[in-house]
This record gives structure tokens, sequence and C-alpha cells, in this order.
């Protein structure tokens, strides 16, 4: 077998298992089951060869919001890191912050955010900062927490020989604590790039006046589902594209064997 | 033959690195009726043990006699419950934090870090520049017998390359006083013989004070100048035995002698609830 058969054979079942189920989704639209099955119009239930034209012939309006909502992801996201890791290790050096903070942390979570968006969007308007607050109060939560556990986890006889060293509590938090929970921290982080586009598309349906979460609320009341549909292939898309770039960072950051 | 530690035999001698300026020459131990317990749990109990600078003290034991408990409040990591202990005349815990360098039973690399900024951690966390850090441990890694591997990860590294890592990082820490916890429990027998060996030829040209607690009385009797056997819960010493020197550098022509025999008969009666 030559290299990419190698390489490309995991990847057949899933092809193969994707492809079947395109197909069928397009037989059964073109044929009108599925619109029958639904009740509904013929025209609202798109196959998906008119998805994908619908790609092709919106590439131009599906970049522009996409690359709104790609700005309020990644900013959203690096505001969750900063803070998701700053709570986590204020959380893990003093007591008195973890009684403190925790229970606001966890309590920020039961928030539901279709609730918090609109009203936000009252408070800040159609700005950025409205989606950066709304992608970041879902995103940061997974990294504090993640993080958190990686902190408390390190081997106690490693602490021990760090005091026998002289090592002060910030010296220990920077040249053990810190590499120790940085794994940790990555899990956190792929576990909130992967939700953070759909806390983007919350806060453009709140109110927005562009982003692809905006576009699919004005596609859907147009009836263009196959506007809107290839508006989420393209979140999809940003998602995954994120997701994969943050475990490329993690092979090339976190280069030992991690045991837990 | 091997001698141990007289200056005027000091041109293998392992050159004093200090972590933080200071030198690592040996000093006194003193252990004064030290007990300690944990809840209703007596593990130590009258303890008395006194360790001349460049000695080095081996304290032998079965598990749960207290041994790593012993070594922690020589460390200065615990205080103990009745009793004063002093390293070159100093009792209080900080002291003894700075005067001593502990080597745990697992080696406790850091996965993250190669082998030569592994063995300079602690004088990485005493200040120094890796850079300063690396020229201290660089040129010990030869003398080691880690030569070449001085950029390695430690999960590359044998369970005995390790183990001489982490004892390298033990000795530049650029304390007087070494304690060594189980150093090569962790090593299966073969490796663990060719450590011991190794460990004597490294002692032999080195005037740190040192504390080797272990469970093995071979182990004990020959890398020590004088082992100390402990009783089992509460910890008492039970006996404490010179070992003559000059010994052999052949572990095995050591270790098969007939006054060697003598003095292993001799711990392991004590081991055993005799009196020594």
């Amino acid at each position: 077998m030559s290299w990419t058969a190698r390489r490309l054979r995991p990847a057949l079942a899933p092809a193969i298992l994707l492809a079947g189920l395109l197909g069928l989704w397009e037989v059964l639209a073109q044929t009108g089951v599925l619109a029958d099955v639904f009740g509904i119009e013929d025209f609202l239930v798109p196959a998906p060869s008119e998805i994908g034209q619908a790609l092709w012939e919106d590439r131009s309006l599906l970049a522009d919001d996409a690359w709104v909502t790609l700005k309020e992801v990644v900013l959203g996201f690096g505001l969750a890191v900063v803070s998701g890791v700053g709570f986590a290790v204020l959380i893990h050096l003093s007591e008195t912050a973890r009684r403190a903070v925790y229970p606001l942390l966890v309590a920020s979570q039961t928030i539901p955010i279709v609730i918090l968006a609109p009203i936000l969007v009252v408070v800040f308007g159609f700005e950025i900062q409205t989606k950066l607050a709304i992608v970041a109060l879902i995103c940061f939560f997974p990294i504090t927490v993640n993080t958190l556990d990686g902190l408390r986890s390190v081997d106690p006889e490693l602490l021990k020989l760090m005091r026998t060293m002289g090592a002060s509590r910030l010296q220990t938090l920077k040249r053990v604590e810190g590499p120790w929970a940085l794994p940790y921290a990555f899990s956190g982080a792929k576990v909130a790039v992967a939700v953070s586009v759909i806390g983007a598309v919350f806060a453009e349906a709140a109110g927005s006046n562009a982003g692809l979460g905006h576009l699919i609320d004005q596609a859907n009341a147009q009836l263009l589902t196959a506007r809107s549909f290839a508006a989420m292939v393209v979140l999809s898309a940003i998602a995954i594209a994120l997701f994969a770039l943050l475990t490329l960072l993690e092979r090339r950051v976190v280069t030992w064997r991690v045991e837990r | 033959m091997l001698t141990r530690s007289r200056p005027s035999e000091s041109k293998t001698r392992v050159p004093p690195a200090g972590g933080n300026g200071a030198v690592a020459e040996g000093t006194s131990v003193s252990i004064r009726g030290v007990g300690h317990s944990f809840g209703s749990l007596h593990a130590l109990e009258g303890i008395a043990l006194e360790a001349a600078p460049a000695e080095v003290l081996g304290i032998v034991g079965p598990s749960g006699c207290g041994k790593t408990t012993l070594l922690e409040l020589v460390a200065g990591l615990r205080e103990p419950d009745s009793g004063t202990i002093s390293i070159g005349g100093a009792s209080a815990a900080e002291d003894r934090l700075a005067r001593s360098a502990y080597m745990p039973q697992r080696d406790l690399l850091l996965p993250w870090l190669n082998a030569i900024d592994n063995a300079g951690l602690a004088a990485r966390v005493a200040g120094a520049s890796r850079t300063e850090a690396r020229r201290q441990a660089g040129p010990l890694f030869d003398r080691l017998g880690l030569g070449g591997f001085e950029l390695t990860r430690p999960e590359e590294l044998s369970g005995g390359m390790r183990q001489r890592v982490a004892f390298l990082r033990t000795l530049i820490a650029g304390r007087p006083l070494l304690l060594l916890d189980e150093p090569f429990a962790s090593l299966d027998a073969i490796t663990r013989a060719e450590m011991q060996e190794w460990l004597a030829g490294v002692l032999a040209g080195d005037r740190h004070t040192v504390l080797l607690v272990t469970h093995d009385v071979e182990e004990a009797l020959y890398l020590s100048d004088r082992v100390a056997v402990l009783t089992p819960r509460p910890g008492r010493v039970a006996a404490e035995l010179e070992v003559p020197a000059p010994r052999e550098r052949d572990r095995a022509a050591a270790v098969t002698s007939a006054e060697f025999a003598e003095l292993r008969q001799r711990a392991l009666h004590a081991l055993a609830g005799g009196e020594g």
C-alpha cells in the first residue's frame, strides 16, 4: 500500500457514510418525500445540491458575514482564555478567592444565554462588545474548570520537592504547576472553541446587522432555506478550523507525554 | 579500594557547585530525642543520631518504621513533636530547609525539561539563569556517566539514568547535607546493584554529609560509613553499626566478604528485634 493510500484509508469509512447520507438526502429532497413527511412546501426543503449552489452564488455575502463572525469568535475566545486562566490561577492561589468567586462562576453558567443576549444588546447596543461578552461568557467556563483541575492535580511529592528547594509560591506556579496544567487548559480551550460559534450566533440573533447569525435570521425570514443551510455549513467550517488550529498548537507546545 | 572523603585524596572528588553560592562542604547533623506521631500512630520515638561532616549515615528499617518521616523532619518539611534536630548547629525549620537537599524515592523529573535543565532546577529556583544552571550541571554530566544525555527528555531515559539525573539535581542544589530517601527502591535488582556501585564511586570523592534511608540492609552497609537500624512502629534506633573503611569498590566482592556477612547478620538480628 502506498503512503497516500495508508494515510487516506482511515478517512474512507466516514467519507462513504457522509456521501451516502448526502445522497439519500438529495434523493428524498428532490422527489419531495421529505417535504411530504414534514407537511411543508417543496421549496422549504433544500437538497444538498441546492445548498452547494447557494454556497457558490452567495459566496461574497457569506464571506463578508463569516469575516464578522470569525472576528467575534476569535476575540471573544481570546478574552475567555485570558479570563478563564486568570480565574483558575486566582482560585488556585487563594482559598478566599475560591470561596468568593467559584459560586459566582458556576452561577454564571446557569443563566440561559438566549435570555441574557437580548439584555446585553440593550445595554451595549449592536457593537462588537456585546458579541465578545457573550462568546467569552460561553467559553471561559470550560477553560477555568479544566485549568483549575490541572493546577490541582500536580503530584504532591513534586510540591514537597519544590519546598525543599526553597521555591516561593510563584516559582512553584511558574516552574511546576503552570506547565503541568497546560494540557488541561488546552482540553478546556478545545471544548470552548467548539461552542464559541454557537455563542456568536446567539449574540447576532439577539440583535446585529452583520455576521452569519444575522444572515441565517434574515434568510429564514425570507424563506431562503438553502442560504440558511449554506451559512450553517460555513459556521461549522469555522469551528472545525479553529479546533484544528488549537490541536496543532497543542502538539507544538505540549511536547511531552501527559499522564493522567 | 574505596576510601571515603579524606582531604588528601580529593583528586577524584566532585567539585562543589553552589546553587546559591554556598559551598557544598559537609556539615554535622544532630538528632536528639526526636519523637513524632500522626494522630494515634507513633511513627518515631526517642531517636538520637549524630552524623559528622562528610559522613554517610545509613538508616535502615522495615517499611512503615518512619524512615521517610525522619528525613522529612530533618529536611525541615515538618517539625518534630518532641526533641530537636540541628544541621550545622541550627535547628530552626527554615535553616534545615536551607541546608539540606532532598532526593525523593521517585525521581520526580519534570517531563517538559531535558536532563540538564532538570538537574539545574534547584539552581534555577535559587535564582540562577538557565545558562548559569547549565554551566554548573554540565561538567558533572560526564563525571556521573550522563555525558551525551544532556538534552534528552526524562521519558526517553532508563530508570537508572533518571535516578542519576535526580541525584545530580540534589548534588548541585548547593546544600551541605544530602537526604536520600530510598534512592534506588524503584529500580530492578541488576540496575540497582549498578547504581549502588555508581553512587559509591560518586560519594567516595565527595564532601557532602549524607543521610541515606533504605530498607535494604546490604545497600546501607555497602554505601555508608555507619548504619543505624530502626525498629518498626514506633521507630527506634535498635543498633548502630560501624562499617570499617576501606571497602572494596567492587560491590560483588564487598558484599560477599566475611566481614560484610557478619555486619549484615548483626543488622538483620537488630531488625528482627534483637539488641545490636
